[in-house]
């Protein structure tokens, strides 16, 4: 009785976190892939299995094709540029220089806001003519630009708006990370002689690098999952070009509700976690243990 | 967060070290300019919202205005609501689960584990389509307890507690159990105590990122008495206000006010607290 007691004991704490996370999570990622062999439900005609049938409709569906395409420019334009500039932040705060409270202050600032309600005010500094930045390069005697209005260059002013979100966010885990790194180190590379770009290179940047990876991972999750900004400042337009495949999957299921199409998409989002899922687990995890 | 700067044992040239600083400063301002162009809108009166002027009126009209044309009170009750809500659930489950999983031994705790940590990957943010699904089955549709309930189970939170709870020292749990204390009792004695910065963290960590949220309620709440504030500034900014934008950044302000406030106000604990919660 005693032992059985003591073996139950774990399994009733982790029953109500289980049972939820069974049921919103990994129920709905299975139930997912199974409906999207399904027909999407209409008057009268029930669900039926069609095979592959709503893959065949997205390999022939062009926005489908966009929406993943600018995901991956989305994630090539946002990562390495909020990481780069994190780097740059940290080191600063970090630093001596004049005025670091303010500087961390205003690089973290972005973080905590909603980003629905920044893109409000990044919709307003885009606006053409009376927008902050119409005003700017008016001034400076350029012409003037639709920047959202343009297919060309709606997806950088949308990646400059991301940047300028998860940038700070990044900086606090690298502000972290170097306050762990011991001051020696870098006495003994000055003793050495090496100049400040070869500590940073040689030594700041490889004790970094689980951070970076840290980071990379958690910013490979939000190019797909950061597409708030997009219901106030484009709505995936001009002409899909700034559509991203979560805001489209929205599109298709709550506003065509065409959810068996839905459901193949998210598979298309699910696979791409995975693959990051296991990038992380076989690529980087074996690597970053070497700390 | 340690506020004695590292040791800056590399000098370098003064110009060099002057170009940084601005730099570092360029940077800054350009990341806090669409907050002070908002609260420049926010604060004057319309013909001003592009006009920069000193002497430009200051004015709170565009704050009634706003407040006048939407049920904002509703929406920050709705928002206070879900949150507390959230946090809550998270707070009582993640510590059952992570104590199971850091100080118990039992067949299949590794697995259980992993299941728990693919949230971390496939969060209910994505999975909006079948969850909808379930939420109309359950008959939850347009509630607040739907926003909140694909969340009340909290990998990161599981996670970070289980951490914490290792680090506990197995004497400590050892002790009390030898006097008689039950597992539950063990638990709210002594780990719990124990790991109350990380509780802090993590509630920050949670309630901002509740308080942000804005997909998922979309899609399951259609009414007043249900949708978050974010959703609420959305329903407001998109439809007939259209154009005028000074009432557009007052409530836009409105509703990042109570985060930002508090940001400032516990600018330390804040910092330290989503260091704390990214440290693995």
């Amino acid at each position: 009785m005693q032992r059985l007691r003591a073996q139950a004991t774990p399994w009733l704490l982790l029953l109500p976190a289980l049972a939820l996370l069974a049921l919103f999570t990994h129920w709905p990622a299975l139930a997912t892939v199974w409906d999207s062999f399904l027909s999407t439900p209409k008057r009268g005609r029930p669900a039926h299995f069609i095979g592959a049938g709503n893959y065949r409709g997205m390999v022939e569906d062009d926005v489908f094709w966009q929406a993943l395409v600018n995901n991956v420019v989305y994630a090539i334009g946002t990562i390495p540029l909020s990481i780069a500039l994190a780097i740059a932040m940290a080191l600063w705060v970090d630093s001596r220089l004049k005025g670091r409270a303010f500087l961390r202050l205003a690089y973290f600032t972005p973080t905590v806001l909603p980003m629905i309600a920044v893109a409000n005010i990044w919709l307003f500094f885009y606006t053409p003519q009376y927008g902050l930045l119409e005003q700017i390069t008016h001034a400076l005697g350029l012409a003037s630009h639709n920047w959202l209005g343009n297919r060309h260059t709606v997806l950088g002013a949308i990646i400059v708006v991301a940047v300028w979100k998860e940038a700070g966010f990044f900086m606090i885990f690298y502000l972290a990370a170097l306050q762990q790194i011991p001051p020696q180190l870098a006495e003994a590379a000055a003793l050495e002689g090496a100049s400040r770009a070869q500590y940073f290179r040689r030594v700041l940047f490889p004790l970094l690098m689980p951070t970076t990876l840290f980071v990379l991972i958690n910013a490979l999750i939000n190019s797909v999952r950061m597409v708030d900004h997009l219901f106030v400042m484009t709505r995936g337009g001009p002409d899909n070009a700034s559509t991203l495949l979560l805001y489209y999957i929205y599109q298709v299921g709550f506003s065509f509700w065409d959810t068996g199409y839905a459901a193949a998409l998210t598979v298309v989002v699910l696979v791409a976690l995975g693959a990051v899922a296991f990038f992380q687990l076989r690529v980087l995890d074996p690597r970053t243990h070497y700390q | 967060m340690n506020e004695v700067a590292a040791p800056s044992v590399f000098r370098p040239p003064p110009v060099t070290r002057a170009l940084e600083t601005a730099a570092a400063w360029l940077l800054g301002l350009l990341w806090v300019l669409p907050l002070v162009y908002a609260v420049w809108t926010a604060f004057h009166p319309a013909a001003y919202s592009t006009r920069f002027e000193l002497g430009a009126p200051l004015t709170l009209q565009n704050f009634v205005n706003a407040w006048n044309a939407a049920p904002f009170a509703r929406y920050f009750l709705n928002t206070t609501l879900l949150v507390t809500m959230v946090l809550a659930a998270q707070l009582v489950l993640g510590t059952l689960a992570a104590y199971a999983l850091a100080r118990f031994e039992f067949r299949g705790r590794e697995l259980v584990f992993g299941l728990v940590l693919l949230q971390l990957m496939v969060m209910p943010d994505v999975l909006i389509v079948e969850n909808y699904r379930t939420m109309n089955a359950l008959g939850l549709r347009d509630t607040i307890v739907a926003i909140g309930l694909p969340y009340f189970a909290s990998a990161f939170g599981i996670f970070l507690l289980r951490q914490t709870f290792r680090t506990v020292p197995k004497e400590l749990d050892d002790a009390a159990r030898v006097e008689g204390a039950s597992a539950l009792q063990v638990l709210l004695k002594v780990y719990v105590p124990l790991a109350r910065p990380v509780y802090l963290a993590y509630a920050l960590v949670s309630v901002s990122y509740h308080w942000n949220n804005f997909l998922w309620p979309l899609i399951v709440t259609n009414s007043v008495e249900t949708r978050p504030l974010t959703v609420g500034l959305q329903v407001f900014s998109s439809t007939d206000q259209g154009v005028d934008w000074s009432i557009i950044t007052a409530a836009t302000l409105m509703t990042s006010a109570p985060l930002l406030v508090g940001f400032l106000l516990f600018q330390r604990q804040f910092v330290q607290s989503f260091m704390r919660a990214g440290i693995r």
